[in-house]
C-alpha cells in the first residue's frame, strides 16, 4: 500500500497545491471525512469549512486552508479538490471577516428573489463558518 | 521629385509611428506575461473539472431526469454562438480571425437550415456582426478587465446563457475563442458547452465509466451543482485564453509594426541624404561654370 497520496487543491484562479500528503480532512456535505491512501472512489461537494493537511495520520496538521465550498474527487491514488476559494488559515483576520459578514448581511436586506436570497445566506454562512475555523486555529 | 522639407516631415512622422508602436509593444509584452500566467494557472481547475464532470457524466447520462445541460435538449435545431473577441484593435489578425471562424460556422448552420443566435462578447465582434447578422444578435457583454478577467465576469455571461437556455432558446451552445499558445500563435478554437460534450470512454475501465464512484450527496444532486459551475468556468477559461492571446497577438503586430517603421527610416534617410547631395552637386556647379563665364 502507498503510504501517501497526492493531492491537488485547486481554485479557478490558480493551482494551490499540488503535493504527496499522508493524509487529508476534508469538509464534505454531509459531514468532514478523512482522506488516507486508497480510499475508494468518491466524489462529493463541499462545504464551507477547513481542509486539514497532514504528513501521517497522527501527526498534527501540516497545513490548513479554509475553503468556501466545491467539490471533492477522491480515487485511491489522490485527492482532488475543486474550491472556489482557499484561504490559508494563518491569512484570515477578524477584520476581513466582519467585512465579509457585512456584506452578506446588506446584500441579505437588499435581496430580491430567492436567488439572490440564497447567495446572501451562502455569504453569511462561509463567514460564520470562518469565524470558528478561526477560533479553533487560535485554541 | 520630393522637396527637402518633405522628406524630413515624412522621416519625422514615421519616427513618431515607430515611437508609438514600440511602446504599444511594450505594454503588450507586460500585458501579456500577467494574462498569460492567469491563463495558465486556470487551466488545471477547468481541466480537473472536465475530467470529474466526464467520469460522472458517462454513469449519469441517459438516465431519466438527467440535467438538461448534460443531456441536451434532445435537439439540435437551433445554435447559440458565443463570438468573443477583444473589445480593441491593432493586435494583427486577432480579432479577424476569430470573426472568421464565426462566420464560417454560421455559414455552415445555415446550409445546414439550423438556426442560429449570436451572443457577442467584446465590442469588436459586436461592430462587425452587427452589420451582417443584426437581427441575430441576442446579447453582448463587454466590460471585462482590460489585461485579466475576473471569475465574476465569466459567471455574469453564463448566468445569461443559461438563463436563455433555461428559457428553451437554442439547444446548442458553442463558444469560439482563441486558444493561448505563445505568443506567436493562437489557435482559434470553437469548444461546445451546452449540452456538456461527453468524453469517449473505455467500456472496461470501471473507474471511467464513473460506476466506481460513491456519491455524497448523489450523483444527480452534484450535477446539478456541477453543471452550471463547468459552464461559468469553460466560459472563464476562454476569457483568460483570449486575452493572453490577444496581448501575444499585438505584442507580435506591433514588434512587425515597429520593425517595418524601422525599414522605412532608412529608406527615406537614404533619400533624403541623396536628393541632399544632388542639390549640392548641382549648386556647385552652377558656381563654376558661372566663374568660368566670366
Amino acid at each position: 500500500m502507498a503510504d501517501t497520496l497526492q493531492l491537488d487543491l485547486v481554485s479557478p484562479a490558480k493551482l494551490l497545491m499540488s503535493e504527496s500528503v499522508g493524509m487529508v480532512v476534508v469538509p464534505g456535505i454531509e459531514g468532514y471525512f478523512g482522506v488516507l491512501p486508497d480510499h475508494m472512489p468518491l466524489l462529493s461537494m463541499l462545504r464551507p469549512g477547513v481542509v486539514s493537511v497532514h504528513a501521517g495520520v497522527s501527526d498534527a496538521p501540516a497545513k490548513q486552508f479554509f475553503v468556501d465550498g466545491g467539490f471533492a474527487e477522491v480515487n485511491p491514488d489522490g485527492c482532488t479538490l475543486l474550491v472556489d476559494e482557499a484561504i490559508a488559515i494563518e491569512d484570515l483576520t477578524a477584520d476581513n471577516i466582519a467585512d465579509r459578514q457585512s456584506a452578506a448581511e446588506e446584500r441579505m436586506q437588499s435581496a430580491e428573489n430567492d436567488i439572490e436570497r440564497a447567495a446572501a445566506e451562502r455569504a453569511l454562512l462561509v463567514a460564520e463558518e470562518m469565524t470558528s475555523a478561526m477560533a479553533g486555529a487560535a485554541a | 521629385m520630393a522637396s527637402l522639407k518633405d522628406l524630413r516631415i515624412r522621416i519625422t512622422s514615421v519616427q513618431s509611428t515607430k515611437k508609438i508602436t514600440s511602446a504599444m509593444k511594450m505594454v503588450a509584452a507586460s500585458k501579456l506575461r500577467r494574462a498569460q500566467e492567469a491563463a495558465e494557472q486556470a487551466r488545471p481547475y477547468a481541466q480537473r473539472m472536465e475530467s470529474m464532470l466526464g467520469n460522472l457524466a458517462a454513469g449519469a447520462v441517459g438516465q431519466d431526469g438527467a440535467p438538461a445541460l448534460l443531456s441536451g435538449t434532445g435537439k439540435d435545431g437551433s445554435h447559440l454562438v458565443v463570438v468573443m473577441t477583444a473589445n480593441r484593435g491593432l493586435c494583427g489578425g486577432f480579432n479577424t480571425n476569430i470573426i472568421r471562424s464565426a462566420r464560417q460556422m454560421i455559414r455552415d448552420l445555415q446550409a445546414q437550415g439550423k438556426s442560429f443566435k449570436i451572443f457577442t462578447v467584446g465590442t469588436k465582434c459586436r461592430d462587425n456582426m452587427k452589420r451582417e447578422y443584426a437581427d441575430y444578435m441576442v446579447g453582448h457583454f463587454d466590460e471585462f478587465g482590460r489585461t485579466v478577467s475576473s471569475f465574476a465576469e465569466a459567471e455574469h455571461i453564463s448566468q445569461t446563457v443559461r438563463a436563455m437556455f433555461d428559457a428553451g432558446d437554442f439547444d446548442v451552445c458553442t463558444l469560439i475563442y482563441a486558444n493561448f499558445v505563445s505568443a506567436m500563435t493562437q489557435n482559434v478554437t470553437r469548444q461546445q458547452v451546452i449540452p456538456f460534450p461527453i468524453p469517449e470512454v473505455d467500456e472496461g475501465d470501471d473507474a471511467a465509466t464513473g460506476g466506481g464512484y460513491e456519491y455524497e450527496p448523489s450523483d444527480t444532486e452534484i450535477l446539478t451543482d456541477l453543471l452550471p459551475r463547468n459552464l461559468a468556468i469553460q466560459i472563464f477559461r476562454a476569457l483568460l485564453e483570449n486575452g493572453a492571446s490577444e496581448q501575444g497577438a499585438r505584442m507580435s503586430a506591433m514588434d512587425s509594426a515597429s520593425r517595418n517603421a524601422g525599414d522605412m527610416i532608412d529608406k527615406l534617410k537614404m533619400t533624403y541624404n541623396r536628393t541632399r547631395q544632388a542639390k549640392i552637386t548641382t549648386e556647385l556647379i552652377e558656381i563654376i561654370s558661372g566663374a568660368e563665364a566670366i
